[in-house]
């Protein structure tokens, strides 16, 4: 029983929820500078929009992977100049992000629709993948999962281990603190938007080319969004948003397996899961927090120097 | 060398150039974009503007596609300008069409003049409900309003489609996801011999009524106190539980009726195709208009017209309708960030 059911389910719950995890680390390494980026939605999708296209022209996912993250992060620009040189107001910026680029990517991307794309195939990984119980689940997937082991650690190494990730903080936490420092807080502020955006764009692409190899219309289907509660959720740690994002990984497998066996539960029903999840763990995260973890100036613009 | 200055005090009579300047850099960008795809751009846009707003018929279409619009732009107002950032006016919308809908399915034995009104009110209370969620679980458990409207968005739409896809489904429609078309009774009338609908005069109605409670009510006046400042309000004893609840709920109610006015008035029955993304476009109107019920009126009429003028653009030169996002999206990123002017200037140094 447990090795037919639960341990592809399992395995399917880390898959599903690897895009989900790219995406909150990112929202995360830029909310760490002090600006909400709720364009996570808009920049995920140009992401896959982009490594789609970029993979299928060249014949190289890889190639197709990394173009996914670099376009999502000059696409996260928009909000830098927004936000950082015109003082826009940070909400407004991101939806505006959110809507352009769902708008851009179902206009460029309807060509598309139905193609495939040279994508990622699963790696079983040599010895690690005979474990007991984790080697099915953990060491037999595609390469851009394994990425996405490393990265939280990397991400949490950069932030709180370097004096770059220090200054990247600092201007989320105290900005004031950091300018009498002479070092420039919007300098720091454009690296967490151009950094996080890149992490949403990888999400993005995971989602084109080692998800699915076929393009679909709005085939991000929220998950942006889902990032954005799961930062909340992960009290803007990086450890925390992995369990996070498995645990949505979790739900989308278990309801796209149900639906797979044949159910008579209607679809539409299944599919609200994942979104009621994100509401039930965002209500809990939030009453638990004492509003202490967010970065102090998260969302507030610093005025430029005269 | 440029500097830039801070202005004395804020741009006052050139503000609207500036505004207008960022309309036609957007613009121009949306057409830049639409000649890179091979689209010829001029006559793109010519396109755009003729069949927005170059005929009767063209005016007609804008306007009532304006009614959805500004019923969930006023809604999506009110909570702004607490500072409650509801995004979902979408699902609202979609709670909305389904309250109407159940009406009008289970008393379509009843004379217009009272199903309409039955159908508005199951419309206010399933719409207020999925204002109220957020309200709740912004006040008791903390959470963020943002990311709950926007799960709701998605939760309701899949409401409507479970409804129209199972028990609703209309046994004539050949498997499509469609309920049966609405007894004459709970179908919104036209206007004389137009194309319009009455549900304009309820805009204008509500519309009216809302600006007066904003400007001479207390409700309004607390509204105004506590958004700006929330300590303050605190302080001078504006019950800020209250008002969130209150602003929700009026703002998912609003967004419900115009999810009735579309299903009554347009489609005369329920089914998927309803949710035109009204629920998303009226924030970017409400914020373009600076939450002001005449300027969201204005708003929604020029928004409304840029829907059908992208329509135009589908149906003569095949350009997908997503290029409406695009303008939509574009036109918020510039004129946020021509707004900037308004307080810097750049000065020789």
């Amino acid at each position: 029983m447990s090795s037919t059911i639960i341990i592809p389910l399992l395995a399917a719950t880390v898959q599903s929820g690897t895009p989900v995890l790219y995406a909150t680390l990112g929202e995360i390494f830029t909310e760490k500078s002090g600006v909400l980026n709720l364009g996570v939605e808009g920049i995920m999708i140009v992401g896959a929009l982009s490594g789609f296209w970029v993979s299928q022209a060249s014949g190289n996912p890889w190639l197709g992977f990394l173009a996914g993250g670099g376009c999502a992060s000059l696409f996260s620009l928009l909000h830098a100049a927004v936000c950082l040189v015109f003082q826009g107001h940070q909400v407004v910026s991101g939806l505006a992000l959110t809507i352009l680029g769902t708008g851009l990517a179902s206009f460029l991307g309807t060509p598309l629709i139905g193609q495939k794309a040279p994508g990622f195939s699963r790696i079983f990984i040599p010895l690690l993948q005979d474990i007991p119980l984790l080697g099915p689940i953990l060491f037999r997937q595609d390469p851009l999962v394994y990425i996405s082991y490393i990265l939280p650690i990397a991400i949490w190494l950069f932030l709180y281990y370097t004096r770059w990730g220090l200054a990247l903080r600092a201007s989320g936490e105290n900005p004031r603190a950091v300018d009498v420092a002479g070092i420039s807080v919007q300098f720091y502020r454009a690296l967490g938007i151009m950094i996080g955006g890149f992490l949403v764009g990888l999400g993005g692409s995971y989602l084109s080319l080692a998800y699915t190899h076929i393009w679909t219309n709005g085939i991000t289907a929220g998950r942006g969004w889902i990032a954005v509660a799961l930062v909340i959720f992960a009290f803007w740690k990086p450890g925390r948003a992995v369990l996070g994002a498995y645990l949505f990984g979790g739900v989308m497998a278990f309801q796209l397996r149900l639906q797979a066996m044949g159910t008579t539960i209607p679809s539409s029903l299944l599919l609200m899961l994942p979104y009621l999840l994100t509401i039930i763990v965002i209500a809990l995260a939030s009453k638990r927090s004492r509003g202490g973890e967010a970065p102090a100036w998260l969302g507030v613009n610093v005025e430029p120097e005269e | 060398m440029l500097q830039l200055r801070k202005r004395p005090t804020p741009l006052g009579w050139s503000a609207p150039l500036v505004f207008v300047t960022a309309v036609v850099l957007s613009l121009a960008v949306s057409a830049l974009l639409l000649r890179l795809q091979g689209q010829p751009a001029w006559e793109g846009l010519a396109v755009f503007f003729q069949s927005g707003f170059g005929s009767t018929w063209a005016l007609e279409d804008t306007l009532n596609k304006a009614v959805p619009l500004f019923l969930c732009s006023l809604g999506v107002a009110v909570a702004f300008k607490l500072q409650i950032w509801n995004i979902g006016a979408e699902g609202q919308f979609a709670l909305g069409a389904v309250g109407a809908t159940w009406a009008a399915l289970y008393f379509s034995f009843l004379p217009w003049f009272f199903l309409l009104p039955l159908m508005l009110l199951s419309a206010t209370i399933a719409g207020g409900i999925w204002g109220l969620i957020p309200a709740l679980l912004k006040l008791y458990m903390r959470a963020n309003e943002i990311i709950t409207t926007l799960m709701l968005n998605y939760i309701g739409i899949l409401i409507l489609e479970f409804l129209v896809y199972g028990s609703w489904k209309d046994r004539a429609s050949f498997g499509f996801p469609m309920t049966p078309v609405f007894e004459s009774g709970a179908v919104i009338a036209r206007i004389g011999r137009t194309n319009l609908h009455y549900g304009l005069l309820l805009c204008l109605a509500i519309g009216l009524a809302m600006a007066l409670v904003l400007a001479y009510t207390r409700f309004g006046y607390e509204l105004k106190a506590s958004g700006e400042n929330p300590r303050a309000g605190r302080y001078a004893h504006i019950p800020y539980k209250k008002l969130v609840i209150l602003v929700l709920v009026i703002s998912g109610a609003l967004a419900g009726w115009a999810g009735f006015v579309e299903t009554s008035a347009t489609l005369n029955r329920l089914q998927p195709s309803v949710m035109a993304g009204y629920g998303y476009t009226a924030i970017v109107v409400a914020w373009l208009a600076r939450l002001n019920p005449l300027g969201i009126a204005l708003f929604s009429f020029l928004l409304a017209g840029m829907l059908v003028g992208v329509e135009g653009m589908q149906l003569e030169l095949q350009i997908p309708a997503a290029f409406g996002k695009i303008m939509e999206g574009l036109i918020l990123l510039t004129v946020l960030s021509g707004q900037f002017f308004r307080n810097y200037r750049f000065a020789r140094r």
